[in-house]
């Protein structure tokens, strides 16, 4: 279990960056997930569930999905159901069960960069910005790659509206547990592709060779390059070896949804 | 630090410390039907009401509640009952020890979906485990509760 | 009597605790925890083999609210087994409450005990441990030959000799036959040689580990414990704590499921001794991490099965060679392996020669303990899987072949201990369940023939199992029945219900006798102090050794009212009429009340009746279990479309339970077979040690078991019933992975068939065409 001194509501996105400064051991408070897990000790934990940052916006030309917004609220708000072939709900939904995504934040998802993530997954290949209060706005891909070294308090994800059809694919040991690896593929009215393969175990990546392949309509070599062009590891829910074999059958599967125009 | 926050409809203040967790409070205010189960946030067990929505009491930091109404199965017996009859009926009760979590679960389903399939059912309370049952027995009930609800 | 009489037994009830348990009444041992009682944590060895040289508690010991501060210098020791079984058995007596080594990561080094959990945490972290780390033996095929000794200490005590050789790491072999094995093996037109492994499943019941503990009223160091062996862990906390057992008393409240994992003392000790060093009240409660990692799992085995059988498909001999993984102590380890071979070839009847061997070895990992099914899971799915694969070399349908080979009723069982087959309606459970699964319609024998997609194979597979019911000729079970001057019952059982429902099935039996419903029986247990002895709830007994103590009570006091009632009414007691509320002969009348009134005012005795019965067999209950998947070659995927079951438990006692326990049994099993992996990292730590690790099917795998009864009448059981609690767990994981193998040839032999094994035996199987 975390230990916790102070606990702090922060009353404006400043002040909250004005604790996270104070000390190191200051620390932003998402959904509290993973608090029995740890034992790291904490000397504020700042929480912003007060800002006004759970709100999931649609404008006409993007999505804005405040960083307080649950999972829950990704899965069953509206806009998305709609945008992107559904995919932002479809890759939360299996997330554990519904009082776990009642809790578990979009910031947290996505701050943590964790490789297992769903959700990442998924953005990455949508055309998805992060907003951070002290860096400002920066490509997802980016913040992946290269996150601001100092920390940072992230306010909302944007996705741009961009008549994208994406399809995503999740394997799992079981219905509950966490992917094995998870696939996302899209493609813009343009004719551009994007694929991202997240649970390699490693973070959410994606393959450029393979979405050139895609474009040129050779998904069995698009499927083949993912498999062979990204690094893939081992851990308790699966093997390098296997990760490959799974990432070219979900990277074809994705395209054969598009394809199809089922996503 | 001081808390002040709803429970089962009765406004209460409460001391606690920060890293305190909803689970643990909740047990201290004597709400015996709220249990531990996993401390991973995996099994359910732990589920009340944060604002009517069910929430993971294990994992959640009783200074969040603050100015918020938490419902327990205590508070929310008569909505229960007809869910627990089914439930002894089928003898999906077994153990009962994820029995409250899993009530507090299904009631707000049915709350949220209205008259949800069987489908829609297994999906919403797919974060309910229960080592008893094989959850068939738990389904029954459900499905019967629904029946009911739809008959009134 | 028939079944078609009985009007309480052979129904639907629900349970008479439910509305409690399911309502949040405090009836649960961590509910119950009196104001005050110190926390007690446990600080737990990081290495898999390790010597304590030292325990150094001074900084613990300085944080505020930190009572006591443990090391293994600073407890009793008397060596005893955390096995709830009874005595004297073969259980041996490897463990102190804290030792001089540290057999596995999470053995417990020293016990604190703080007025509040931070404080308890606290001191945990400030205990300075000083080790010498030992060569840890992790392989436990490779035990026997080192590279340590897990149990070097010199007290190590066996209660008997089971066979066992320590510089080795054997805690026990043996070896039991009929006929001439090699002699007939060896005249066999086909023979099978096939060696399986089972993984040490985690029991995951929901409420962990938990025990509470205080000096009662009469001085007596009192446990609240979470527990299927009341009385047990009576005489073994006395012992680990060198009292006699006059001065321990048990009470068991509520339970939030065991599944054999609280046939096991698991944090008892902790909290006595904390009481007993401190005089104050303790509380002990295991995180999910320490229930997973540092209590007991299902015994790793490896089964080695050789069959010889003619061309037709008769099963001519058997030998089932079993090698366990008692991991770091004996809990109940020489009693499973027996059953790997004593509950599985039984059910092969028209053997000439039959042969079990089984060995135990130590290792540095978990320890095991009880699971349900206890050694015949291990054993049911080694055999089942290889008689499966002797229908497929010859072509018979994996049906058939069981139906030519069943056990007759009326004779005698060689390989179960020569116990006469008294019940068994195996023959209908095979029909039955061949019939709901769509069996005949579906079975095709090859491989990849019944493709449903691109890449998509459908295959069926079945398994037949037995378990007992209860243990002959030493499990004792009493209970004392009375009627109170309320004219209603008080049926005292020691019995542990866990959440099965025993408290309502035997207030069931004792309501048909006694010709009332059950709210008439208020069902009172378990304290050691009031209740009557029972060895407690494990080995599928409760059903039929206490139900038949049941019946037997209930009778005597009926025929005690009857003699009372008649000499009140001044007639002779075989005229008298019993109608559950009322004596009557001919115009005169007493009630029931009346009569307990009676009972009490010093007119007439008052009414009690006790009885013990302890079983010289033990019946066993059937299942013929069935699996339809669907197998994704792609990704190696296996879904369980259908999984179906039929029981033979004799005469159902509660319609409504019975289906409960059987769906729920099947559903673990089914988690068993493909989803519930042990891992266990190089340093001997157990990596899957929680529900984010370790995962248990959710409702979104559960394929809607469908159960269905074939009752036979067991003429030795109460109302013709036998036991059901672990005989259902068997057949799902020889029957998933003989529907994998139907469905895409891929030859699974170890558990859990994981997508990704799966997956690499259909490569393996490619490459080695190409």
């Amino acid at each position: 279990m975390i230990s916790i001194q102070e606990y702090r509501f922060a009353e404006s996105l400043d002040e909250a960056l004005q604790l996270l400064d104070a000390s190191r051991k200051n620390r932003v408070i998402g959904g509290g997930m993973w608090l029995r897990l740890g034992h790291a000790s904490v000397k504020t934990a700042i929480d912003l569930s007060r800002l006004g940052l759970d709100r999931i916006e649609a404008t006409e030309d993007e999505i804005a999905i405040g960083a307080m917004a649950t999972l829950r609220e990704v899965e069953t708000a509206p806009c998305l159901r709609e945008l992107f072939g559904g995919v932002l709900a479809e890759s939360v939904s299996p997330i554990v069960g519904v009082q776990f995504r009642n809790m578990a934040t979009v910031g947290a998802s996505v701050y943590s960069r964790y490789g297992f993530s769903d959700l990442l997954t998924a953005l990455l290949a949508l055309d998805a910005r992060v907003e951070l209060r002290r860096a400002g706005t920066m490509a997802l891909e980016d913040f992946l790659k290269n996150p601001p070294e100092k920390r940072d308090i992230l306010t909302s994800v944007r996705v741009r509206r961009d008549g994208r059809r994406a399809a995503y694919r999740t394997f799992r040991r079981s219905a509950t547990d966490f992917g094995v690896l998870n696939v996302c593929a899209s493609i813009s009215p343009e004719g551009d592709w994007r694929l991202s393969v997240g649970a390699r175990p490693a973070r959410a990546a994606r393959c450029l060779e393979a979405e050139a392949l895609l474009a040129a309509g050779d998904a069995a070599g698009a499927a083949k390059t993912a498999s062979e062009k990204l690094r893939y590891g081992s851990n308790l829910r699966g093997s390098a070896e296997y990760r490959r074999a799974l990432a070219e059958v979900l990277t074809l599967r994705c395209w054969d949804a598009l394809k199809e125009g089922k996503a | 630090m001081k808390l002040n926050f709803e429970l089962n409809g009765r406004k209460l203040e409460r001391e606690i410390a920060p890293d305190e967790t909803l689970l643990h409070l909740l047990r201290a205010c004597g709400m015996h039907s709220v249990r531990g189960g996993c401390d991973t946030s995996n099994c359910g067990v732990c589920t009340v009401w944060v604002d009517d929505r069910p929430v993971l009491s294990c994992g959640y930091l009783a200074a969040r509640v603050e100015g918020r109404r938490v419902t327990t199965l205590e508070g929310a017996r008569a909505e229960a009952g007809e869910l627990m009859n089914c439930l002894a009926a089928e003898g999906a009760d077994q153990c009962g020890y994820c029995s409250p979590g899993f009530i507090m679960c299904a009631l707000a389903m049915f709350r949220e979906l209205g008259d949800p399939s069987d489908e829609e059912m297994r999906r919403y309370l797919a974060g309910n485990l229960c080592r008893c049952t094989g959850y068939e027995s738990q389904m029954r009930a459900l499905a019967k509760c629904a029946e009911g609800r739809r008959s009134k | 009597m028939t079944r078609e009489e009985l009007k309480v037994v052979n129904q639907a009830r629900a349970k008479t605790d439910a509305l409690a348990i399911m309502g949040g009444a405090p009836v649960y041992t961590g509910d119950l925890v009196p104001d005050g009682a110190l926390i007690v944590k446990l600080k737990r060895s990081p290495h898999a083999f390790a010597r304590v040289k030292n325990v150094d508690v001074s900084q613990a010991l300085a944080v505020p609210g930190v009572v006591c501060a443990l090391g293994w210098r600073d407890v009793p020791r008397h060596r005893h087994s955390f096995a709830g079984a009874s005595y004297p058995g073969n259980n041996p007596f490897d463990r102190v409450i804290l030792d001089e080594y540290a057999r596995y990561v999470g053995d417990p080094v020293a016990i604190v005990a703080a007025e509040t959990e931070a404080a308890a945490e606290k001191a945990l972290r400030l205990i300075r441990v000083e080790y010498e780390v030992l060569e840890p033996v992790l392989d436990f095929e490779a035990a026997e030959a080192g590279p340590s000794v897990v149990h070097p200490e010199d007290d190590y005590v066996y209660q008997m000799d089971i066979g066992g050789d320590l510089a080795h790491n054997v805690l026990m072999s043996e070896r039991d036959e009929g006929g001439d094995f090699e002699a007939v093996y060896a005249s066999c037109p086909v023979r099978l040689d096939e060696t399986w492994y089972t993984q040490a499943a985690q029991q995951s019941m929901m409420e962990t580990f938990r025990t509470f503990s205080y000096y009662d009223h009469a001085g007596r160091l009192t446990l609240v414990s979470s527990t299927q062996i009341t009385f047990h862990a009576r005489r073994l906390v006395a012992m680990a704590l060198g009292l006699p057992q006059s001065k321990v008393r048990v009470i068991k409240p509520r339970v939030g499921g065991g599944f054999g994992a609280k046939q096991s003392m698991v944090t008892e000790v902790y909290a006595a001794v904390v009481t007993y060093l401190t005089g104050r009240p303790a509380y002990i409660q295991f995180t999910r991490r320490e229930s997973s990692a540092c209590a007991n799992t299902r015994h790793a085995f490896r089964v080695r099965v050789r069959l010889g059988a003619t061309e037709d498909g008769i099963v001519r001999t058997l030998w089932v060679d079993s090698l366990e993984n008692a991991g770091a102590y004996g809990e109940h380890a020489a009693n499973v392996v027996g059953l790997s071979g004593h509950k599985t070839l039984p059910l092969y009847g028209k053997t000439e020669a039959w042969r079990y061997t089984g060995k135990v070895v130590y290792t540095n990992t978990t320890p095991g303990g009880a699971y349900r099914g206890f050694g015949a899971t291990q054993g049911c799915f080694a055999v089942e899987n290889t008689v499966n694969k002797l229908a497929e070399r010859l072509g018979i349908d994996p049906c058939e072949l069981r139906l030519r080979n069943l056990p007759e009723v009326g004779k005698p069982m060689p390989a179960y201990y020569d116990e006469p087959l008294t019940s068994c309606s195996l023959d209908r459970c095979i029909a039955t369940g061949r019939r709901m699964i769509g069996w005949d319609e579906k079975y095709a024998s090859a491989p990849f023939s019944r493709q449903v997609g691109p890449h998509r194979f459908r295959g069926l597979g079945m398994a037949i199992t037995m378990q007992g019911s209860g243990i002959s000729n030493i499990d004792n079970c009493t209970v004392t029945i009375r009627l109170d001057d309320g004219g209603f019952y008080t049926l005292s059982i020691g019995a542990s219900d866990i959440g099965t429902g025993c408290d309502t099935i035997l207030a069931q039996m004792a309501a048909e006798v006694l010709e009332c419903d059950v709210d008439r029986i208020i069902v009172s247990g378990v304290d050691t102090s009031y209740s009557p002895y029972d060895k407690g709830s494990y080995a599928s007994s409760t059903t039929y050794v206490t139900g038949n103590a049941t019946v037997m009570a209930a009778r005597e006091l009926l025929s005690k009212m009857r003699a009372v009632a008649a000499e009140r009414l001044g007639v002779k007691a075989e005229d008298v009429e019993f109608d559950g509320m009322n004596f009557s002969c001919g115009e005169k009348r007493l009630t029931l009340t009346e009569l307990g009134v009676e009972s009490v005012n010093g007119h007439a005795e008052w009414l009690t009746a006790s009885a013990s019965f302890a079983g010289h067999t033990s019946p066993p209950p059937f299942v013929a279990g069935f699996a339809e998947v669907e197998v994704d070659t792609e990704t190696g995927a296996v879904k369980v479309l259908d999984l179906v079951g039929v029981v033979d438990c004799g005469t159902v006692v509660n319609r409504a339970l019975a289906r409960v326990q059987a769906e729920g049994g099947f559903l673990q099993g089914m988690g068993m077979a493909l989803i519930e992996d042990v891992r266990t990292l190089p340093s001997g730590r157990l990596a899957t040690d929680s529900f984010m690790q370790y995962k248990i099917p959710s409702r979104l795998e559960a394929p809607g078991v469908r159960i269905a009864f074939e009752e036979s009448w067991e003429p030795t059981g109460p109302f013709g019933a036998k036991s059901i609690g672990e005989v259902v767990i068997n057949t799902p994981s020889p029957a998933i992975i003989s529907a994998i193998r139907n469905a895409v040839g891929a030859d699974i032999h170890s558990l859990p068939a994981t997508a990704e094994k799966v997956y690499m035996a259909l490569q393996t199987a490619r490459d080695g065409n190409n």
